[in-house]
């Protein structure tokens, strides 16, 4: 199975939805809209042609200048013919929320969870969500860029020997 | 290891509270030599420290000829945590109800760098606790990432000495009790 073949599938589905595709060296990149998420993922899981019945990996992405700084990303695989997919989705940094994939997918629960703990994304629909590896009582979400991972009054680090 | 070859030979001793009776003396150099030889650690590693104290425990090192021998599964048994690791917030309050679940006298070691001031993740971090002796009071520190099982030995001999110093009729106590 082809990239084309995947992308035209998903355009004659999705006309609007499917915002851009990217053939990036490792799998097919699709960003497609917060609107129809859950519906590119049913879609790829029980159409006969694509069968992409295994979530592989589901986490959070924070680009702070992009208009839609928060992001989620969903990496689905198909074991016949060993090929994967990454489906890309943006959404405002004020009220971020995306339906939630685990009616389709069992797996999704703990990596929604470990997303909404570090970047505040909430997942409406989700049967459990709450924080799930920091601290209950924590008041904000750490992956996030307004939280810097440096300490900034820190001046002992040259940016020589990190590489950077 | 013998007491002359500490050194730090006179501090730790010098701490020692005298003024005692003969009899209440004895009894204490009782007790402490019996103490100080079998010292129970708690089975608690929360990371590569602890496979260093695994391997203080397996037969190379085997931390049992000091008498610090069986690891007990259950806090109550135990005299002695080594806090061998890092310890994240969500971990401390559970390290916090292990220590108070102990029973009297306890003992801590704080083992590594993460134990003693949070180590690496000392900056930048927004989930290790930066020091163990944030939560429970520690007893001896080993630096190291990890220490070697013959710092951890050390540490160990360490805190033996410090055991073999206690006293049965503690001053400070007496006076809580009055």
């Amino acid at each position: 199975m082809d990239n084309a073949f995947i992308t035209g599938k998903l355009k004659t589905r999705f006309t609007d939805g499917i915002i851009s595709t990217d053939e990036t060296s490792d799998m097919l990149t699709v960003v497609v809209s917060k609107e129809v998420i859950h519906d590119v993922i049913f879609f790829l899981k029980e159409n006969q042609s694509l069968g992409f019945t295994f979530l592989t990996t589901l986490c959070g992405i924070h680009y702070p200048e992009q208009k839609l700084p928060l992001g989620v990303v969903y990496h689905l695989h198909r074991f016949e013919g060993n090929e994967k997919i990454r489906i890309k989705t943006f959404l405002p940094l004020k009220n971020p929320v995306i339906p939630t994939v685990t009616d389709l997918f069992s797996a999704a629960d703990w990596m929604e969870r470990e997303t909404y703990d570090f970047y505040g994304i909430i997942f409406e629909g989700h049967p459990n969500l709450k924080r799930i590896l920091n601290v209950e009582y924590m008041d904000y979400f750490p992956m996030r860029k307004e939280y810097p991972l440096e300490d900034q009054t820190r001046h002992d680090k040259d940016d020589r020997f990190f590489g950077r | 290891m013998k007491e002359k070859d500490f050194r730090d030979n006179e501090t730790l001793e010098s701490f020692k509270k005298t003024g005692q009776g003969i009899l209440l003396t004895t009894i204490d150099d009782i007790i402490d030599w019996g103490r100080s030889n079998s010292v129970w650690p708690l089975t608690f590693a929360t990371s590569c420290c602890g496979i260093e104290m695994m391997a203080t425990g397996a037969s190379r090192h085997d931390f049992a000829r000091f008498g610090i021998e069986v690891y007990r599964a259950s806090p109550r048994q135990a005299d002695v945590i080594v806090v061998a690791g890092t310890i994240v917030n969500k971990m401390a309050p559970v390290l916090k109800r292990l220590y108070d679940q102990m029973s009297e006298p306890k003992f801590v070691i704080a083992m590594g760098a993460c134990a003693v001031s949070g180590g690496p993740f000392y900056y930048n971090c927004y989930h290790v606790v930066r020091g163990v002796d944030h939560i429970i009071p520690v007893d001896v520190y080993i630096p190291g990432c990890p220490p070697r099982p013959e710092a951890l030995l050390y540490g160990v001999m360490q805190l033996q000495r410090k055991i073999k110093l206690q006293t049965i009729t503690d001053a400070k106590k007496i006076e809580k009790v009055k």
